[in-house]
């Protein structure tokens, strides 16, 4: 007969309580929220009386976890960047010619004379005009590799190193050059993370997708250009020897060579491409003033930096070398003396902010590669605001309307059902709180459609319970046989509704995902209030009352 | 006394011209194909890239204005259209800018925003710029590539599981009902011309998910009944199936309707399509689920000796328990 044994209907309504305890604090979204901001402002920077005060806002024991709402219902920013992982090995292979050069040049007997050539990006071409020495040569530029672990464990090198003609050319090896873009993807993740905090918004979203994408999503900023200005596409800092200058964009640089810009005055530098030393080795940058009182920014290299550049500038005392920033000449000071101790300073035309915001962009690093920006949205925090507030109305209204409906169909059972759909909301709230989970517009038309089926089935169960009482086993067998038959078919139904769910989360992105996520969570929470909540309701009343009929 | 929306016991014959139906439904299908390759959907910039651009003003809006605006900076096809809603206020005048994607620019440009953007300030002071998006053309490529493939993938997941739990003339009759319910809602699409964008996708893989919960109770049933009357043809099965099921057919879809109907109406603009597309899948798929996915079956024919397996199919889940 009808019977549920008491420890279950006690797991029953924890998990009820537990779920509608999660989605609680949602009901005070305002509150909760500066509670969670106040809190989390006390552990960074210490308590003050504001803060605890709206800390005090809500209480500590309660769940504080918040739906997060998304873009289109708060306002904010949305990029989608695709990394140029390709530009690394390119600056790679740059750097490897000092080296190379090195190498060869003790074994000019066998090699001859050793040139740097035009090549594509991605390699590194050097001539030796004694083809005979070539195997000598290929033995000591490959004596430059080094190891690296392939994801498979093997071990194999970081260049590939073959001969084409009298050309010796060198390319990063397959292995390297996945492990290369890795690092890359990390750093910039990193350093796009770090370059967001500075600005202090609330919950970005910085996500990778996919090899070389990188999802950018802030809430509360005004627009994606001002995004994009914050992340500074490339803010590349380099210390290059200097050539020569000209006043001629289109000259000739000679191979190994390239012609920038100075950032604010005409004419150009001639500059060497590989660097001495890079913005990557900078351990600290600080705005400050030169000797003259004008803004500057102080810097200091870690210890690698610091001996390259050291020796860079005891060989080189009395000429120029250029500070570029993003391809563009800063200054081309000469070097005056040695400098040891790996700090210095950067003097430009700057005002106070730029040098504040070049030191806050050299601290947080360079971005290892150029980015492209393949997809980007602004939503005003209007249209979020009208956005949610019609989102609400619809669902209230949605939800009155089913709730209605279904009483006048049911009677009681309807009744019965209609408190499984209220908990079967807040199941849903909890659990989106609970997961972390964004809440979007098309996230809203899921939880609405949602309401709309998960009474189906109720109906199920109802409809069958009908049918069985036609036959006249009593109404205590026949609720048993009705849920009993109806459990086939909803969680056939159910199941193939959720494996579309999970497609659309897997395959989908950015709204679509919304949408997924409530209707999957929508559909888990609306068979478990079918078969365990209205159930235990209708146990529980059948036992109270035990009715000799019942109408359904 | 209770709300019914279909009386006890009918016994509806949804059968005897059921050559006629799947008749009806093809040719529904052909003229939505038609009108897809003949007229083609109206893509959003999810698909085909650009940017929009949704603009509010206080001032009443001139359209012609705005096209005078923009038109002048060269920027190929650019179309304007007023946007109507219940829900906004007096002051609320709503335009919708496209711009298309720009010739050879693999990521988005700024500048084209700008220049957009500070050419309508100057006919419209009090213009805003309530959002701005734009769509490389390299990721909406992959955006529309990705869309048909989970689609694909949802009815293909679909196909499996059903020919799993039931036979695989359900799972054919299933899949069926699947084909022409996507494929009219795109053909509807086509027809009136409504924005196309990554958010129908979302409608038509839940219309998938609909039109299937549909079918699957009905086959759920018919496999009971196939069980139950050993000696009745396919046919007087099927009706007998269907006319038991009807009365929950009607309840759910109409539940679903109720919500989605205050949805559309209440909800806002920017979701409307959305919300269009599945009203339009719930009515589709219900009616798909009786005339399209049982009619194959009956066209088909199935399997009678269930006495076999008994033991587990239909009932899998019966010890599950609360």
């Amino acid at each position: 007969m009808l019977q549920i044994d008491l420890w279950k209907r006690i797991l029953i309504w924890a998990t009820v309580a537990v779920g509608l305890g999660l989605a609680l604090p949602n009901l005070f979204y305002p509150r909760v929220e500066q509670h969670n901001d106040a809190v989390a402002a006390i552990e960074q920077s210490g308590e003050t009386p504001e803060r605890l005060a709206q800390s005090a806002g809500w209480p500590d024991f309660l769940p504080s976890g918040l739906v997060n709402l998304g873009l289109d219902l708060r306002g904010g920013a949305h990029l989608l960047a695709e990394v140029k992982v390709e530009d690394v090995y390119a600056s790679r292979l740059e750097a490897l010619w000092p080296d190379v050069r090195d190498v060869l040049r003790p074994e000019r007997a066998t090699v001859g004379t050793i040139r740097l050539q035009e090549s594509d990006p991605g390699e590194l071409r050097v001539s030796i005009s004694q083809p005979e020495g070539m195997e000598r040569a290929l033995q000591l530029v490959r004596g430059l590799a080094q190891p690296v672990a392939s994801l498979s464990g093997s071990v194999s090198n970081d260049l590939t190193v073959r001969a084409d003609g009298s050309d010796i050319v060198v390319t990063l090896s397959e292995a390297e050059q996945i492990a290369t873009d890795e690092r890359t993807m990390q750093q910039s993740l990193e350093i796009i993370r770090r370059r967001i905090d500075e600005v202090g918004t609330r919950e970005p979203t910085i996500q990778r997708q996919g090899s070389d994408r990188i999802l950018i999503q802030v809430p509360g900023i005004g627009s994606a250009a001002e995004l994009k200005e914050i992340i500074g596409t490339t803010a590349q800092l380099t210390f290059q020897p200097v050539v020569g200058r000209t006043d001629d964009a289109d000259a000739r640089a000679g191979v190994g060579n390239e012609i920038l810009p100075y950032l604010d005055q005409d004419g150009y530098v001639i500059l060497e491409q590989a660097p001495v030393v890079t913005g990557d080795e900078l351990v600290d940058a600080q705005p400050a003033f030169d000797q003259n009182g004008r803004p500057a920014v102080n810097f200091r290299f870690n210890p690698a930096g610091a001996r390259d550049f050291g020796d860079y500038t005891a060989a080189n005392v009395g000429n120029p070398f250029a500070i570029v920033l993003d391809n563009e000449v800063l200054s081309d000071p000469v070097i005056q003396s040695h400098i040891p101790g790996g700090s210095g300073i950067i003097t430009g035309n700057f005002t106070v902010e730029e040098s504040t915001q070049l030191a806050v962009l050299l601290r947080a690093g360079a971005l290892p590669a150029g980015m492209d920006f393949l997809e980007e949205r602004t939503i005003g925090p209007e249209l979020g605001q009208d956005s949610i507030e019609a989102g609400r109305i619809a669902t209230i209204i949605a939800f009155v309307a089913v709730l209605v409906f279904m009483g006048l169909s049911y009677g009681l059972f309807g009744l019965f059902a209609n408190t499984a759909l209220i908990i079967n909301i807040g199941l849903i709230f909890g659990l989106l709180s609970l997961i972390g989970a964004t809440l979007t517009l098309p996230g809203i038309a899921g939880i609405v459609l949602t309401v709309g089926m998960a009474v189906d089935a109720n109906v199920l169960i109802f409809e069958r319970i009908r049918e069985e009482l036609k036959t006249a086993k009593g109404p205590a067998r026949a609720i048993e046989l009705g849920y009993e038959k109806a459990l086939s078919a909803i969680l056939d139904a159910n199941i193939t509704t959720f494996i579309t769910a999970t497609i659309l989360f897997v395959m989908g992105s950015g709204p679509v995902r919304g949408f997924a996520i409530t209707l999957g969570l929508g559909i888990l929470t609306s068979v478990f209030t079918a078969i365990f909540v209205t159930r235990l309701l209708i146990v529980m009343w059948f036992e109270r009352r035990r009715p000799k009929t019942i109408e359904v | 006394m209770r709300l019914r929306l279909v009386k006890q016991n009918t016994n509806f014959d949804f059968f005897s011209r059921w050559k006629v139906w799947l008749g009806i439904s093809g040719l529904l299908m052909v003229l939505a194909l038609l009108s897809f390759f003949l007229q083609g959907l109206n893509y959003g910039i999810d698909f085909r890239g650009g940017t929009t651009i949704r603009t509010q003003s206080a001032e009443p809006l001139d359209v012609g204005q705005y096209r005078d605006a923009i038109g002048g900076l060269g920027l190929g096809d650019v179309s304007i259209t007023e946007v109507f809603d219940p829900t906004f206020g007096p002051d609320q005048n709503v335009a919708m800018v496209r711009i298309q994607a720009q010739e050879g620019e693999e990521a988005v440009s700024v500048e084209v925003i700008e220049r957009v953007e500070a050419a309508l300030s100057e006919v419209v002071p009090d213009i805003e710029f309530v959002s701005v998006e734009s769509v490389g053309p390299k990721v909406s490529g992959e955006l529309i590539q990705t869309a048909a493939i989970a689609v694909l993938l949802a009815i293909g997941a679909v196909l499996i599981y059903i020919w799993l739990r039931f036979e695989w003339q359900f799972a054919l009759g299933a899949v069926a009902a699947l084909v022409h319910d996507v494929i009219l809602t795109i053909g509807i699409f086509s027809e009136l011309q409504i924005k196309f964008d990554l958010a129908i996708i979302a409608a038509l893989l839940t219309i998938v998910g609909y039109s299937l919960n549909d079918t699957v109770v009905v086959f759920d049933r018919v496999r009971e009944n196939l069980i139950k009357y050993k000696k009745k043809d396919l046919k007087e099965v099927l009706n007998i199936s269907i006319n038991e099921t009807l009365s929950r057919t009607f309840m759910t879809s109409v539940t679903t309707l109720l919500a989605l109907v205050s949805l559309f109406v209440l909800g806002g603009d920017v979701i409307r399509g959305f919300v269009f597309a599945m009203i339009w899948g719930v009515i589709v798929g219900t009616y798909s689920s009786i005339f399209v996915a049982s009619a194959i079956l009956l066209w088909l024919g199935v399997k009678r000796d269930w006495s076999k397996p008994t033991d587990t199919t239909g009932n899998q889940f019966a010890n599950v328990d609360a």
